[in-house]
């Protein structure tokens, strides 16, 4: 384990999105305890620049909302969706990939029919479609990524335990009559985690993104307010006002490239021998 | 090879089926009565109406029934009427599919040019200043939001410098024809493409990179050195050949993500496509619409999938030599 800390600590990149990171944790954990007042409420004039108040550093929008409360609001829906519906993704696609890869035969090939269904699907116009359909909430919008996300854990997941159900140790567990659900449990998945967690910080990343995009087009969550539906609200009047959409874009941003370094940290950290593979 | 083409031909058409499937029961489980909604949209709600509506779409049947008219109906390319705009939904997609098209198609081919261009350069001088620059451009572009990336380009390139125009097709009103018409699209295009491309063109880059990488390291490449080919020659001709086999088979992967790239930036620039057609039947929850452009998006990308399949058979050396 000091190992791999000493590893991450020395892969800069890695290090400097892990800061990054968990700036942006400690800004939605105590942001809003420092900034308790609505981010919908109007506190000065409508389109004031940025820089021009210390009350309101990053200037308010058209309706004279402050745009940092609304950066600082916005990082608990970004990092609260991102990392649920990755969760829900791994919940769903490490068992699918489990039971795929240790039974193989024709449940592998029904599973994976199902995961190639779904991969080929294109996955955004997915989520607009899904979100539309179920109404725009912070629910709909954790299932609809979710949804679009698992497939990818699925296939990693059967990949591995493909290789490792044949190793002496796999066959010594079934020799010994343990169930296979906990040779699954037990003895593959544990040996399965580095690249599943490399994967699951991508995905997070991807997941930010997503959500933004889907905010974006107004299908976020009428009553949070998020980075997409801010640089959504100020799309139309970005030729007066620049700061409206430059300052949350740049959150999102910053937050996603934290992620991406981290997982390219990890990877290297954990799988030595693919350091610096490509995606 | 042809049977392979049939095989893939037959894979595509039973996903697509399936889609259609899928997409029938999310209209069903879209808010309300379909025909009442319907008749909402039409801005009438009497009763006789509803239920002329219900006969006339056959709403009124076993759900079976009504699926294999669905199935059929979009056989002949019958996707449903959309009330909002007054037309078929077929009529207002393909009215808008040739600018998506050219909006892809351009984003595709810069990204993958430029791509593997970057890419190759990285892996050349891998661990000098153009490596590390390259790909530090390479990871920022892959963590930007599409969308803010549009915005950002208009902001520099139509606001500030006055460059290129930020919305549109073409220029309104000014009625160009011939070469002039042209030039003027084109430079409507270079915005949205090079947005779409961007981001993909960091993928590719990073793929590229990483597998000439790989390659350079395998026996057949020390053969080629060990026999005094030049260095360049190796490159180009054994290193690259093979390195891009990966590239393209993530291009097929990406296509999906390249019609939602079509999504936002076609709303960011107002480009009439189909990826605006479906932003405009989100804001009037126009849901016939909406699912009609999902599924002709999904059909394109089964198409795109079998494209770069071919194309994969066709550039791989080794099938060229068991040939």
């Amino acid at each position: 384990m000091s190992g791999f800390v000493r590893s991450m600590l020395r892969n800069p990149g890695g290090l400097i999105g892990l800061v990054v990171l968990v700036l942006v944790i400690l800004v939605a954990i105590f942001g809003p305890l420092a900034f308790p007042n609505s981010p919908w409420r109007m506190v000065q004039r409508p389109f004031l620049p940025p820089f021009s108040l210390s009350a309101v550093p990053l200037g308010t929008d058209a309706l004279g909302r402050d745009v940092l409360s609304g950066i600082i609001h916005g990082a608990r829906v970004s990092l609260l969706v991102g990392l649920v519906s990755t969760i829900v993704a791994l919940a769903v696609g490490i068992p699918l990939g489990s039971i795929a890869g240790y039974f193989g035969g024709r449940v592998d090939d029904a599973l994976m029919r199902f995961t190639e269904f779904f991969q080929t699907i294109p996955s955004f116009a997915l989520a607009i479609v899904l979100v539309a359909i179920l109404q725009p909430s912070i629910y709909s919008i954790v299932a609809s990524i979710a949804i679009v996300s698992w497939p990818p854990v699925a296939r990693l997941v059967r990949g591995e335990v493909l290789s490792l159900r044949t190793r002496e140790y796999v066959q010594a567990a079934v020799v010994t009559g343990q169930t296979h659900w906990r040779i699954i449990g037990r003895e593959i998945l544990p040996n399965a985690l580095s690249p599943i967690i490399v994967l699951a910080s991508l995905m997070v990343a991807t997941a930010i993104l997503l959500e933004s995009s889907l905010s974006f087009l107004g299908l976020g969550d009428p009553n949070l307010i998020s980075w997409g539906y801010m640089v959504g609200a100020g799309r139309t009047v970005v030729r007066q006002a620049w700061w409206i959409t430059v300052f949350p874009g740049l959150a999102i941003l910053l937050s996603v490239l934290a992620l991406n370094l981290i997982g390219e940290g990890l990877n290297d950290a954990l799988n030595p021998r693919l350091a610096k593979g490509g995606r | 090879m042809l049977s392979f083409v049939a095989q893939r031909i037959v894979k595509g058409v039973i996903v697509l089926l399936a889609i259609i499937v899928l997409n029938f029961f999310l209209i069903r489980l879209a808010p309300g009565d379909p025909a009442v909604v319907m008749a909402g949209e039409a801005g009438a709600s009497d009763q006789i109406f509803v239920a002329q509506l219900r006969e006339k779409f056959g709403l009124d049947r076993p759900l079976p029934e009504q699926l294999f008219r669905y199935v059929k109906g979009i056989a002949s390319f019958d996707l449903g009427f959309s009330f909002r705009q007054q037309a078929p939904v077929s009529k207002l997609i393909l009215d808008r599919l040739p600018a998506t098209l050219l909006l892809t198609m351009s984003a595709f081919a810069i990204s993958l040019l430029f791509g593997i261009l970057l890419g190759g350069i990285a892996a050349r001088f891998a661990g000098t200043w153009a490596d590390t620059a390259i790909m530090a451009a390479a990871l920022l572009f892959y963590a930007t939001p599409l969308f803010w990336l549009a915005l950002m380009a208009i902001l520099l390139f139509s606001v500030t410098l006055d460059w290129l125009p930020s919305f549109g097709y073409e220029t309104v009103g000014a009625n160009y024809t011939g070469l002039a018409h042209v030039l003027d699209v084109g430079a409507h295009l270079i915005l949205p493409a090079t947005t779409i491309g961007l981001f993909f063109m960091a993928t590719y880059a990073r793929m590229t990179r990483a597998s000439m990488l790989q390659v350079n390291r395998l026996d057949f490449i020390k053969t080629a050195r060990a026999k005094g080919l030049a260095n360049r020659l190796i490159q180009r001709r054994h290193v690259l050949r093979n390195a891009i086999l990966p590239v393209v088979s993530l291009a097929g992967v990406h296509s999906g993500t390249l019609v939602g790239g079509a999504v936002l930036t076609e709303t960011v620039f107002a480009w009439p496509g189909i990826g605006r057609l479906m932003y405009e039947a989100l804001i009037q929850r126009d849901y016939n619409l909406l699912l009609g452009v999902f599924v002709v998006c999904s059909a394109m990308v089964l198409i795109f999938n079998l494209i770069t399949d071919l194309v994969y058979r066709v550039i791989d050396p080794r099938i060229e030599i068991a040939a």
